[in-house]
């Protein structure tokens, strides 16, 4: 009996361990370019990723994708696919791997990546258009990518 | 008014949000008198982009925008046109010299703008340029900066006397290295965000990115008169503040490598109407 909960409790906090922030060279991807791993470990906050995903200084999502339930904020881009059902078709594996880089399932595509800190031609500081004074921190941060890709996952029509 | 009236609204029906994209097929006639060629067949450099119609960026603005350049009276870059007229008279420098002590009026310039930037004595020569190497040469008179009010001022009033003239510029001879370093960095996805002029400009040009109307980004009408900025723009700072949104580090303004992006940039437009200067939001 308290044998066992002590393994339990061991394994409680072997799974804290494990479940530590994914750097972003760290970041596995499969071959269709989904994420299994969560990135923190943490459940994500859709409320939270709701603002990643419409605020400029975040994920300005919102630039490229239109979504029906985001009547609030103004100016939804078209440059992307609408995403009003796409809690419906895409898996939470799919979302982060779309969102940390959609260029691993869609070569090539147009969408930046989120969580991606090399690789850059000509790399700025932000928007000051000056160059970059050291190594990029990601356009998101591990927990924000969670919590856009809970409030994707909320996008189902319905 | 809208020429894709119907597919925006079949956009609409299907996706409640979506905005009436595309080009809008409008005629431009400026002073109700010179009529602009505003979509033309593109040239033939531009066979491999997918885009066969090539369009001012007037197309892509408001009915209210656009009303602005179809009257000199109400465009607003005609207070800076109207200054760079003094700045043609006016005495500057060592050799007591103005630019009309050389040219007898600013109407002989007439073509010249809708052929620049181009090759002279080996170097690839914007207008800026071209003013700046007359004013040390025959003026004695200190450079002015690139994106200065008289600069563009002054680059304003020569486009001005090529309005309603095609652009034509070359790109073949001693042009064609700088030409092709233009074309390499309009496909080069700069900066965290990873996008090219291309992205942007070629792939999706009429549709919305969050509050713009993405256009065809042609350079015929500049400099142009930038509601937002309340100044006249340069090329340059257009390209400037382009990379700058890619989260990327810029070029300078001036920089040869801007200089090769001019060309390259104004060798998509060639065929439409120089529309110095235009108007834009
Ligand atoms: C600059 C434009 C741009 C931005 C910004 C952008 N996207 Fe995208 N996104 C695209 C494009 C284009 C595609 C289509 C993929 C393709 O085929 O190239 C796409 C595809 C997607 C898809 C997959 C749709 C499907 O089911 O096929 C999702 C989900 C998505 N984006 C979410 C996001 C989120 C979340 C953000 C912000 C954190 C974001 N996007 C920011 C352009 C963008
Ligand atoms: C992130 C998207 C994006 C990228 C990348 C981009 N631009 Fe733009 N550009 C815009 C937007 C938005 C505007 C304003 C609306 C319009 O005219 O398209 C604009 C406007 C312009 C204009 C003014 C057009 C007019 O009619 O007034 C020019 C010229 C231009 N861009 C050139 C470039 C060049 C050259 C590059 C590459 C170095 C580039 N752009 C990259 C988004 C972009």
């Amino acid at each position: 009996m308290r044998l066992t909960t002590i393994t339990a409790a061991v394994t409680l906090v072997a799974g804290v361990a494990v479940a530590e922030t994914v750097a972003p060279g760290d970041v596995q991807f499969t071959e269709y370019g989904e994420v299994t791993q969560s990135l923190t470990g943490q459940p994500g906050d859709a409320e939270r990723g709701k603002t990643v995903f419409s605020s400029r200084s975040k994920g300005n999502c919102v630039a490229c994708h239109a979504v029906a339930q985001l009547a609030d904020v103004p100016f939804h881009g078209e440059v992307g696919p609408e995403l009003t059902w796409t809690g419906e078709v895409r898996s939470a594996e799919e979302l982060r791997g779309i969102v940390a880089n959609a260029k691993m399932m869609f070569e090539g595509t147009v969408m930046p990546a989120f969580y991606k800190t090399t690789g850059f031609t000509r790399p700025g500081d932000g928007y000051t258009g000056k160059a970059a004074a050291g190594d990029l921190a990601p356009i998101l941060t591990a927990q924000e990518i969670e919590d856009v890709v809970a409030f994707l996952l909320t996008l189902q029509e319905g | 008014m809208k020429f894709k009236a119907l597919t925006a609204v079949a956009a609409l029906l299907a996706a409640p949000l979506a905005y009436a994209g595309g080009p809008d097929d409008d005629t431009l006639v400026v002073n109700e008198e010179v009529e602009m060629a505003t979509k033309v067949a593109a040239p033939a450099h531009m066979s491999d982009t997918g885009i066969d119609t090539i369009m001012s960026g007037w197309h892509f603005r408001t009915d209210e925008t656009q009303s602005l350049q179809m009257d000199d009276f109400e465009n607003p870059s005609m207070i800076f046109v109207d200054q760079a007229v003094d700045y043609f008279e006016t005495v500057d420098g060592t050799e007591g010299k103005s630019c009309a002590s050389c040219h007898e009026s600013v109407e002989e310039f007439a073509g010249l703008s809708a052929t620049m930037p181009k090759m002279i004595d080996g170097k690839l020569t914007t207008m800026e340029d071209l003013l700046n190497s007359h004013r040390a040469e025959a003026m004695g008179a200190e450079p002015w900066k690139w994106s200065s009010a008289e600069m563009q001022a002054l680059v304003a009033l020569i486009g001005l006397q090529s309005r309603g003239m095609p652009m034509n510029v070359a790109i073949d001879g001693d042009a064609a290295p700088y030409w092709e370093q233009g074309k390499e960095m309009y496909y080069t996805r700069y900066g965290q965000l990873e996008l090219s002029c291309a992205n942007c400009h070629e792939e999706n040009y009429g549709n919305f990115i969050r509050a713009d109307h993405l256009s065809q980004g042609q350079i015929n009408g500049f400099p142009t008169y930038r509601l937002k900025q309340a100044k006249l723009i340069s090329r340059h700072n257009r390209f400037r503040g382009c990379i700058r949104d890619t989260r990327g580090e810029t070029f300078a303004e001036g920089s040869d490598e801007f200089r090769a992006l001019e060309l390259y940039v104004a060798s998509r437009g060639n065929g439409l109407s120089v529309e110095t200067p235009a108007v834009r939001q």
